[in-house]
């Protein structure tokens, strides 16, 4: 793709997602769009964003578990950029009939960072000696691409289908906690959802933040002190709609909760 | 159902077992069995067994996904046992699969109606991860709950790994199961899918008990059912399944 159709599909996902309104698979008109076409397409919707006033406070790894990836017939994540303006505090309410067009909530670890993980070149032990802590999450996604018909490119243009996310209010020390194993009772209007356990995203959810840090380390970018990582989703998806209540319990890390308004 | 159709049923299911043979579910001949019925035939083979000289070591619940399935309980004999690390062999059996579930070891009888988690809590000794595998005995995969009942609940082996723990500084909803196939994760969960607390279904249990005027003896084994989905394997397969905070259970399939 060239320069000029890069900006011009930035900008329509960019004001899809301004205005609440939904495109038409960007894979469906452009037959030849490649994953690094859409990685800059959503540069250009990120930085149409960050114009407008926005702060980057991290990354989100997507395309983790194992029926995502089937689904999609892709076997490897992607990532898209959080900024400040999509997060939310535990048991706060969160306006997703005027912020959201079709959300999906999942439940996830999240990771903060104390160090920079400059790729490639990392391992596993780099990301837990660069890890503050790590929090319940609950990360509420969105697609500005009609019905959720999303091909890899797809979601990769769209900041990898990134909406709004919840951070618990308990934080673990990663080196007490074991994130292969740990259990995740997603729970829906006072109801059991669904289960999950931290090998769910890619065997551990460090695996995650690692192939990030080594990913990103490759063009040159560089996850930072202080960045929120979102590590992927242990549970399947789940549509909400106003009026639902969730609440997501990890063993040994602690609970988030959101109400949808 | 006559007492001499029931006993007929309860020599060809148990044959069945011990010979390794698949036959029609009970309720293509018998569409009329009842849950009832099913109970009388399930306790009538566990009496042939334990006449035999056969120990019956602990209880399994069974069915314990309210979407598909509903809730039931078999016994465990003492020859189902397997040690940790140990093999399954599948020319025993006809169609095995593995479920990743917490059994609870008791410490005093329980005995119902009425019992609930806090009677469980106080009366188990400990709790440990195992690895359990269902074989039906009936040819066809799609059963009744009456033929399912009165085949057991589909019991067949167990594998007691990892380490036991104490309940009372445990949260049983978040511990995290992973089960891995042949070094591939295959299944993730955590204990709320037992019921949202495996402690739910030893209760459960205790009060179907209580039903048959029948009570959970002390030093009993509690399989509280599959806390992920079943994973059929075949020979050659190698199953680990890794339990928060309880450590391992394997076994391998010859």
């Amino acid at each position: 793709m060239d320069k000029k159709l890069i900006t011009q599909c930035g900008d329509e996902l960019y004001d899809a997602l301004i205005n609440r309104t939904t495109v038409k698979p960007l894979t469906d008109r452009f037959e030849d769009i490649t994953i690094d076409d859409a990685y800059y397409i959503s540069l250009r919707m990120l930085d149409r964003r960050v114009e407008a006033g926005a702060k980057i406070i991290g990354k989100k790894i997507g395309l983790t578990s194992k029926a995502v990836q089937d689904m999609l017939s892709v076997y490897q994540p992607d990532f898209g950029y959080l900024t400040d303006d999509m997060v939310y505090a535990s048991g706060a309410e969160m306006p997703i009939s005027t912020k959201m067009i079709q959300p999906r909530a999942e439940g996830e670890i999240a990771f903060i960072l104390k160090r920079d993980l400059i790729g490639p070149g990392i391992t596993n032990a780099d990301v837990i000696r660069a890890t503050e802590c790590v929090l319940p999450c609950f990360e509420i996604v969105d697609s500005r691409v009609e019905d959720w018909n999303i091909k890899v490119q797809d979601t990769v243009a769209d900041n990898a289908s990134c909406g709004l996310f919840v951070l618990g209010d308990s934080a673990v020390d990663p080196r007490k906690v074991d994130l292969v194993t740990c259990g995740m009772v997603v729970e829906k209007n006072g109801a059991v959802l669904s289960t999950g356990a931290g090998a769910a995203a890619l065997g551990s959810p460090v695996n995650c933040v690692t192939w990030l840090a080594n990913t990103l380390g490759e063009f040159g970018i560089s996850l930072k002190a202080g960045e929120v990582i979102l590590s992927g989703s242990l549970v399947p998806l789940e549509s909400v709609v106003p009026g639902d209540h969730m609440r997501v319990d990890i063993g040994g890390i602690g609970s988030a909760s959101v109400r949808f308004v | 159902m006559t007492e001499q159709q029931i006993a007929e049923i309860v020599e060809l299911l148990e044959n069945a077992e011990q010979e390794n043979r698949g036959i029609v579910k009970i309720t293509d001949q018998h569409p009329d069995l009842s849950i009832h019925d099913a109970q009388d035939i399930q306790w009538a083979i566990r009496a042939r067994k334990e006449a035999r000289g056969t120990r019956i070591v602990g209880m399994k619940m069974a069915g314990m996904n309210p979407n598909v399935d509903q809730a039931h309980y078999g016994f465990l004999a003492d020859y189902c046992s397997v040690p940790q690390g140990g093999e399954i062999n599948t020319k025993e059996l006809l169609h095995p699969k593995v479920e990743a579930e917490i059994a609870f070891v008791t410490s005093e009888e329980l005995a119902g109606p009425g019992c609930h988690i806090g009677k469980v809590l106080a009366a188990t000794d400990f709790i440990v991860p195992t690895i359990g595998i269902s074989d039906s005995r009936y040819q066809d995969c799609e059963i009744d709950l009456a033929s399912a009942i009165a085949d057991n609940a589909s019991a067949s082996r167990f594998v007691i790994g990892g380490r036991p723990l104490l309940v009372d500084e445990l949260d049983l909803r978040t511990i995290g199961v992973v089960v891995e196939k042949n070094g591939s994760v295959v299944e993730v969960g955590a204990g709320a899918a037992v019921l949202g607390n495996p402690a739910a279904s030893v209760a459960m249990l205790v009060n179907m008990l209580a039903e048959r005027d029948q009570v959970l003896p002390a030093g009993s084994i509690v399989m509280t059912g599959s806390i992920t989905s079943a994973v059929a394997v075949e020979p050659g397969d190698a199953i680990i399944a890794h339990f928060q905070h309880l450590g391992d259970v394997s076994l391998k399939v010859v």
